[in-house]
């Protein structure tokens, strides 16, 4: 296995793990008070903002620790630059992944006006953003494996 | 994906130039490992300028390291 389909596992299974994680940790401090509340909207705010902060964060101390590990196991070293394959790969998984989130955007945008709760437009935009994250890695490593 | 119909002799030739290794044609290149094992595996069609930099690493013409269709004869 080379290190793009080593990395792509790696970064799927931390988003996965960061994602689940962390909202494990905000789910008890769900407001129960008011459901339109301005303290219920400022939980949603600050839930994908620390979320946001949190996944970059993670995610950057995720790839050190792979690539330390990934030098000591294999002896070799990461590739430095991303070629012509690595372009094209990440083009694709990026459509995966933005059509995705634009789907979970208007589902979100319909659950408005279904007269859905504020809170369940929240849930699906979280939802569709985890949703193409997890799109755009698993769309990166069956490229990698199956080619383009 | 099982659609590419450009194939090549990079396998061959490599083991016909000192067995180079993948890494070393990569570097030669200015690819990546994966690109050559993808390209060995007949999973990646490369660019026209790719192409070229991998004949030029083997000393060879385009044409006798990359075919189109079913053409295995070296």
């Amino acid at each position: 296995m080379t290190y793009q389909e080593k990395k792509s596992i790696v970064t799927l299974i931390s988003a996965i793990l960061i994602f689940v994680s962390y909202c494990l940790y905000m789910y008890p401090q769900f407001p129960e008070w008011g459901l339109e509340s301005t303290e219920t909207f400022r939980f949603w705010g600050s839930f994908v903002l620390i979320l946001t902060l949190v996944t970059i964060i993670a995610h950057i101390i995720i790839s050190i620790i792979f690539n330390i590990i990934f030098r000591i196991t294999t002896k070799e070293k990461e590739p430095s630059f991303a070629d012509e394959l690595d372009k094209l790969i990440e083009l694709k998984a990026n459509r995966n992944s933005f059509f995705v989130f634009i789907v979970g955007f208007l589902l979100a945008m319909g659950s408005l006006i279904i007269y859905q709760p504020s809170q369940v437009m929240f849930m699906i935009l979280i939802t569709s953003g985890f949703i193409s994250d997890v799109t755009g890695s698993v769309t990166k490593l069956y490229h990698y494996r199956k080619g383009v | 994906m099982g659609k590419n119909l450009v194939g090549n002799h990079i396998r061959k030739l490599r083991f016909n130039h000192d067995e180079m290794t993948q890494q070393q044609l990569a570097d030669k290149a200015g690819v990546t490992r994966q690109t050559i094992v993808a390209l060995e595996k007949g999973n990646y069609s490369p660019s026209l300028e790719l192409a070229f930099r991998i004949a030029h690493a083997f000393n060879l013409p385009l044409e006798e390291v990359f075919f189109y269709g079913d053409n295995t004869k070296l």
